[in-house]
């Protein structure tokens, strides 16, 4: 065999239960390359790559690693055959340094000899252009600098097969570039490189070929040269799909929502709001950029009278909402709607039912002792017909839905409630591409109806095309608003970095 | 050196001068000797907690520890044999809670509390036999004080800790030798992993399950011998519930001793201390309950202390008493 394939999956099959994960699936990575894996949720991406990495074993199918074909049982064994898997959620102990965590459950000798090992170290960071201090602990680091210590970590282990899932999801735009410019060098070096993405731009930036899965099943192999993004979401979603989103014009009304010099902190005494200043028009889109963590469930939770906070003013139509009960806050019409990080949403309680989730948030107005399902049942049975919810029934456990119906549940409730402010965090969380355009069609339709609308999201490329006005948060800062048709990711990604841009409250 | 080891330093010598004033050298004495079980307990416990299993059954292996030791001591006339045989006992006690949380991956509290209470039943029942017993006296010479040539000539110091029995000398080394296993040796930063976070561990190619089972079952041996103490050496003769909440003690003064094996010689002689001072007080007129509730009343303050000094460093081990699955993520 071909002593340039690194990695040759032939045939592999993996079914959990009633699911096929994965259904025969070949895939194949060259010495020296940047191969995409792209994917819908739920495509088998993860599954796959799980299999290289010693998580699942393939029900079916062999892999062939170096032109043998071999067994995988393990991460141990995966390591030893020189794959090295960097997960989307880094796997590294916070409170060790940066070397600790390099030589962890390596082989060596019995005591540690410092000076030599962080020589070692510092050896293989320059050699691909990482920067990375050994002694540095991981709990002082950003994220770039954790995601460099993951990659060291897997060089060390002496892998010349790189998995990097979605690498890029918590990285500004500066950072990825840079993350770029490693993985070229890396591939320079002889190592083979696997990125699990859904992102195109970035695909088409870096890869050399990409496959595309779809439903388990591998939809094809191309050259990232000949293909275009179009082409790609084509395949991955199978059908032909608008990919631009809407930005219908509305007029902007009076200011419904000011927030004035708002102060926060958390348990640890550490600033997580610090004074923030601006207001929220009806009609408008007000996007939220920022690096995970810069405040954003903080700010969500405070105008939702979720979080205490130290000191300003939450004024709607000029009244003070601080202090004010949830529920007070709920009646005035400022609904709000949080996805986290493992998407059941908050505010949705898995083992219910759509109706009593729904009643919930509605019981309050409902007279008498007894709760009425009644009329609760025929709003959710529109709101199935009106948002293309895919369930058996009103009566079936939510957590028994897909990511994305549920997401479109919670949404539909807050949106049920004709809310005048609408909070949504996070909205299209791990959601394909089809249910993503579900969402923001909702959340426009809204705008058209004068709703003002705080969308916290993730994708600058969404922010910038859905959103009227970008707010950037970082360390709980206002580093820029913006409008969002005269600025430039670039621009985002250094105010999400810290650097402070134009705050102009009041631009049109 | 560190602020607050500097300090540390100074409130111990002060300690130390204090109570060689007033008490005497032969209370500081005694002092190592009540600390001993606790040092052992509670290093057993920390071994255990740097694994990320919190055991609760401190109490019970000692009190099977204790049992063991002193049937092996009374039965064979050997004093090996009473170490030996707490070791395997504490071991094995340990092996029961281990296969509950790691194989089974039963709760760790639950698990825990049922082992102490399994082990003070055994070690009633199987003490029934022995109470009011004495240990064979060629056993309790065998832990007769040993002088340690050159260091027992240094004042005060030289008399109060290295005028001891074997057991005292062994604990010492004990928390030197984990000391420098957890924080100099590559099994011990694979250890602090797998306590801190499995998952990572498990990405490194750390066998999760094979470092819990080995340092639950030497947390248990630790604790094993920590019960033989009492009542192989301390009080060689047996009676029921012989350790009468040290273990429990001891589970505190891991939170005290921040997981370090080094503080926890601190804590152990400390509340070693605190636990017969009730005796030598006895003078002053105090209410005798008062005095036996004193160790249990600072386990309480010292608890709150440190839970309201938060820093990353002292933290517990993250992934402490979370069972973990490699394909739940």
């Amino acid at each position: 065999m071909n002593q340039n394939v690194f990695v040759k999956m032939e045939e592999i099959s993996k079914i959990f239960g009633t699911v096929k994960a994965n259904d025969h699936i070949n895939f194949e990575v060259n010495k020296g390359e940047i191969h995409a894996l792209l994917g819908e949720n739920g495509a088998g991406k993860s599954t796959l790559m799980n299999m290289l990495s010693g998580i699942y074993k393939p029900d079916s199918g062999s892999i062939y690693i170096h032109g043998h074909e071999v067994k995988i049982n393990s991460p141990k064994d995966s390591i030893q055959k020189g794959i090295g898997m960097i997960h989307q959620h880094y796997k590294l102990v916070e409170v060790q340094t940066a070397k600790e965590n390099v030589i962890m459950g390596q082989s060596g000798k019995f005591f540690m000899k410092d000076k030599e090992l962080s020589e070692q170290i510092k050896k293989i960071a320059n050699q691909f252009g990482l920067a990375v201090d050994p002694n540095k602990k991981i709990y002082d680091m950003s994220i770039g600098e954790k995601q460099a210590v993951e990659i060291l970590k897997v060089l060390y282990q002496g892998a010349d097969i790189l998995i990097m899932d979605e690498p890029t999801a918590v990285l500004t735009p500066q950072e990825t570039k840079k993350l770029f410019k490693i993985i070229k060098n890396m591939a320079k070096e002889g190592c083979a490189i696997i990125i699990i993405t859904h992102k195109l731009h970035e695909v088409m930036e870096v890869s050399d070929r990409v496959t595309v899965l779809r439903k388990g099943t591998t939809v094809g192999t191309l050259n990232t040269k000949e293909t275009s993004p179009k082409e790609l979401t084509d395949l991955m979603v199978g059908k032909a799909v608008d990919l631009s989103i809407e930005r219908p014009n509305v007029q902007r009304g009076p200011a419904v929502l000011k927030i004035k010099e708002l102060n926060a902190t958390d348990i640890d005494q550490v600033k997580v709001l610090n004074g923030l200043t601006f207001n929220l028009y009806a009609g408008e889109i007000l996007g939220v950029a920022g690096v995970a963590g810069s405040g954003q469930k903080e700010l969500c939770e405070s105008i939702a009278g979720l979080y205490p906070i130290d000191s300003g003013e939450i004024l709607y139509e000029e009244e003070n909402l601080v202090g004010k009960s949830p529920r007070d806050i709920i009646k005035k019409g400022i609904s709000m709607s949080f996805i986290p990080e493992d998407r059941l949403g908050m505010g949705l309680v898995a083992s219910m039912d759509m109706v009593d989730n729904f009643l919930l948030k509605e019981h309050h107005n409902q007279k008498g002792f007894f709760i009425k399902r009644k009329p609760i049942m025929k709003k959710c049975e529109e709101m199935i017909e009106r948002l293309e919810i895919k369930t058996p029934g009103i009566h079936h456990p939510v957590k028994q839905l897909s990511g994305g119906n549920i997401q479109k549940v919670l949404i539909g409730r807050e949106i049920e409630t004709n809310p005048h402010v609408l909070i949504t965090a996070y909205a299209v969380r791990g959601l394909d591409i089809g249910a993503s355009h579900t969402i923001y069609d909702l959340i426009n339709e809204q705008k058209q109806k004068e709703v003002a609308i705080l969308f916290i999201g993730e994708d600058l490329d969404v922010l910038l095309e859905l959103c009227d006005r970008i707010m950037v948060l970082c360390d709980g800062e206002i580093t820029g608003i913006v409008s969002s048709s005269d600025v430039t990711k670039e621009q985002l990604g250094l105010m999400m970095a810290g650097e402070k841009g134009p705050v102009e409250v009041d631009i049109v | 050196m560190k602020k607050s080891s500097v300090l540390w330093t100074i409130v111990i010598c002060l300690l130390l001068i204090f109570a060689k004033i007033f008490m005497g050298t032969s209370f500081l004495v005694a002092v190592v000797i009540a600390g001993t079980p606790l040092l052992f307990a509670t290093l057993g416990e920390l071994i255990t907690e740097r694994a990320g299993n919190l055991n609760l059954g401190v109490e019970g292996m000692m009190l099977i520890g204790a049992v063991a030791g002193f049937g092996a001591g009374f039965i064979t006339k050997n004093p090996i044999m009473a170490i030996i045989g707490a070791v395997i006992a504490g071991a094995l006690a340990a092996l029961i809670y281990g296969f509950l949380t790691i194989t089974l991956r039963a709760n760790q509290v639950v698990s825990g509390l049922a082992l102490t209470i399994f082990g003070t039943g055994l070690s009633s029942y199987l003490g029934t036999n022995f109470i009011g017993q004495k240990m064979p006296e060629n056993v309790i010479a065998f832990y007769d004080p040993i002088q340690i040539p050159l260091l027992s000539k240094i004042p005060v110091i030289g008399q109060v800790f290295f005028v001891q029995d074997i057991f005292v000398y062994f604990g010492y080394i004990m928390a030197i030798v984990l000391g420098i296993y957890l924080f100099h040796t590559k099994t011990g930063l694979n250890l602090r992993a797998v306590g801190e976070n499995p998952s990572a561990a498990d990405a490194s190619g750390i066998n999760i399950n094979l470092y819990k089972y080995v340092h639950i079952l030497i947390g248990g041996a630790l604790c094993g011998l920590g019960g033989a103490y009492l009542a192989v050496v301390e009080v060689p003769q047996w009676q029921e519930n012989i350790t009468a909440g040290r273990g429990w003690i001891a589970i505190a003064l891991v939170i005290f001793c921040k997981w370090n094996p080094y503080k926890a010689t601190i804590g152990a002689y400390l509340f070693g201390g605190l636990s017969i001072i009730g005796f030598r007080l006895q003078h002053l007129n105090i209410s005798q309950n008062l005095l036996d509730m004193l160790p249990y009343l600072i386990t309480i303050i010292v608890l709150v202390i440190s839970s309201m000094k938060k820093s990353k460093e002292n933290s517990p081990p993250k992934g402490l008493s979370v069972p973990y699955f490699r394909e739940e993520r």
